[in-house]
């Protein structure tokens, strides 16, 4: 058996408008990774799980889920398959328990006889157990994203596929995700999360990768990636010792010096130890006032593969 | 990763895959899903209902209007006949629902079916449960079907019922002048409402294959009410008389041919082999478009 719950070699979609979506993918997703798909609006993650999951038919190159080929082996391999793609989508006139029930109804692999506790047991797992008797069209966006969640959660599954769950919740519902997609690995469940902000889910992943512009322009584990990072040093000091302090810090080794323009430097450690610096600097007669060391932050690193800024790619 | 390691995945996969095998009765299900959703649905209901009043408005005018010869003038003798006879009510309902409020009901049914899903973005979650595409597509035209024969069948009983009461049931005189008992006449009757059924399934397969090209729903019902009164217009043009045979409505109202003395089996045969032929051409164009398209919706 594969060691890896996705993978896709070369992967290509081209719509019919000529536009080509997704250009030339190998993702690999292991199993037992929290793989965090990233990438701005436009680069082409819902476009690529919706190849994962069959419902868009790739113009070249190959899909494996869970070891099998896909769309080939779609009816055999999407059973432990918990997708939520592109956001919520229920009958409206259902309410959110009726909704489940309805979809639990038409899986063939489902137990009819346990549905209604299922049913119960998810709509509790992401706390919408108190709106179940609600029509679905009296819904808020966050009730609905979280009926979407449930509906995942139905059944245990080897391998969830989310594709940007976080949206339209409240900072309460996202850390709640969180913690869904923490409790999922560590019950064994593969997850492969999407997002466009980095922040929401890059606690949680063991696994990276960056979409851009239809490439997949990175893709390591997070350790890896980060590990990769220089560590970032902060020191404040009185503005009469800036000069004296930037000195210092070059003479140590220290690589991109540069102040804020007030009394504060950044710089990266390169490997010096900050017991090293804080002694330099006390010995130069610096007055620190501050120091402080960040850890290499992965949003600089993302918003480098991918741009910054509000232009979506074409 | 250890010895022990993969011999447990291997055994969890082994179980696994008979828990994701599919169980019996999973295709009864998923039908009675479908067909609590289609009939289930309000405005489905609130439409059906509607078209019930259909017969019972017709009988309330044909008797406030059986006394005056000016009225009957040029309307169609199952008109009159409705009249003499509750029993022919039923028909005169179903003559007056076919050209427009019949198609319509196909229409209602077959937008919601694929492209109403793919606009509520349900089908994608159907599809990934997973629901085989081809399988999808078959219960939609069963459940489409279901919906369509109940509208017929509300028609025709609210036909008999307003029939009964405003004019009796009587031993029924045929076109041809002969009287036969009133069993026999229900009977034939009955004919006439099998046939209008049968007639309209090439309609709801051409609508579900609309269905697969949008994901618009109410452009898939225009479409489908379109063909329809398009292939009344075509079959009513003389010159078009060599394609006249193979229009999806010519055979429409052979329904007439069960109150005959001797029951044109001929006609009614031809009726149902061009249904045939319609489902199976359709069916085909449908079945090759839904299973290769993309869900981008
Ligand atoms: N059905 C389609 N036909 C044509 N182009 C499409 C279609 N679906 C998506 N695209 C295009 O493919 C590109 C990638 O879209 P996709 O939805 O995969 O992006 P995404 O990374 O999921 O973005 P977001 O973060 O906004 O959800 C976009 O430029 C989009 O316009
Ligand atoms: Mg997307």
């Amino acid at each position: 058996m594969s060691d890896l719950a996705v993978r896709t070699r070369g992967l290509t979609k081209r719509f019919s408008s000529g536009q080509v979506a997704v250009d030339q993918i190998d993702l690999q997703v292991p199993r037992g990774a929290v793989y965090g798909f990233l990438g701005p609006n436009g680069s082409g993650k819902t476009t690529t799980l919706r190849m994962l999951l069959g419902l868009v038919q790739p113009t070249s190159g190959e899909v494996e889920l869970l070891g099998q080929a896909m769309p080939q082996a779609a009816a055999q391999v999407l059973g432990p398959v918990g997708a939520l793609v592109e956001g919520p989508a229920f009958w409206p006139h259902l309410t959110g328990r009726g909704n489940l029930v309805r979809l639990d109804a038409c899986d063939p692999s489902a137990d009819p006889a346990t549905r209604a506790t299922r049913a119960d047991a998810a709509l509790a797992r992401v706390g919408l157990l108190a709106a179940a008797t609600k029509k679905y069209r009296q819904y808020s966006l966050g009730m609905k994203q979280r009926l979407a969640l449930a509906a995942t959660l139905l059944r245990p599954r080897e391998l969830m596929v989310l594709d940007e769950p976080t949206n339209g919740l409240d900072p309460q519902g996202t850390r709640e995700v969180r913690t869904l997609v923490r409790e999922l690995a560590e019950e064994g469940t593969t997850v492969l999360v999407s997002s466009h902000l980095l922040a929401e889910i890059d606690q949680v992943c063991t696994h990276l990768g960056v979409m851009s512009t239809g490439r997949l322009v990175l893709q390591g584990t997070r350790a890896d990636l980060a590990g990769g990072r220089p560590r970032q040093l902060e020191v404040t000091t009185a503005p009469a010792h800036v000069d004296q302090a930037r000195q210092v810090l070059a003479d140590l080794g220290l690589g991109d010096v540069h102040d804020d323009g007030a009394t504060r430097l950044c710089a990266t450690l390169e490997g010096v130890a900050t017991a090293a610096v804080t002694q330099a600097l006390v010995t130069a007669g610096v007055g620190v006032e501050g120091l402080h060391v960040r850890e290499p932050s992965l949003e600089e690193l993302f918003v480098e593969l991918t741009g910054e800024g509000f232009d979506v790619a074409h | 990763m250890s010895h022990t390691d993969s011999a447990e995945t291997v055994r969890t996969a082994g179980a696994g895959a008979e828990r994701w095998a599919p169980r019996r009765g999973a295709t009864g299900r998923l039908l009675a899903a479908e067909l609590r959703l289609v009939l289930g649905r309000r405005r489905n209901q609130v439409f059906v209902a509607g078209l019930g009043l259909v017969p019972v408005l017709l009988g309330v005018m044909l008797y406030l209007t059986r006394d005056d010869p000016s009225a009957s003038e040029g309307s169609p003798l199952l008109l009159a006949q409705a009249t003499q006879n509750g029993v022919f009510l039923v028909v005169a309902s179903l003559f007056m629902c076919l050209p427009f409020l019949l198609p319509l009901t196909v229409a209602l049914a077959c937008g919601d079916a694929v492209a109403g899903e793919a606009s509520a973005g349900t089908l994608r979650y159907l599809l990934v449960l997973p629901v085989g595409r081809t399988k999808v597509l078959v219960t939609k035209a069963v459940a489409a079907l279901v919906f369509v024969e109940v509208a017929v069948a509300v028609v025709a009983v609210m036909g008999l019922v307003a029939g009964a009461v405003l004019f009796g049931l009587h031993d029924v005189v045929l076109l041809s002048g002969t009287t036969v008992p009133l069993a026999e006449g229900m009977a034939r009757v009955l004919g006439v409402v099998v046939y209008v059924g049968v007639s309209l399934t090439g309609l709801v397969v051409v609508g579900l294959f609309v269905s697969t090209l949008t994901e618009v729903p109410v452009a898939a019902m225009v479409a489908t009410v379109v063909v329809s009164v398009v292939s009344t217009i075509l079959d009513s043009l003389p010159a078009l008389s060599a394609i006249h045979p193979y229009l999806l409505t010519h055979y429409w109202y052979g329904f007439g041919e069960f109150l005959r003395l001797e029951v044109g089996w001929g006609v009614i045969s031809s009726g149902l082999a061009l249904q045939v032929a319609w489902i199976v051409v359709f069916g085909t164009l449908a079945w090759a478009r839904f299973t290769s398209a993309d869900i981008s919706s």
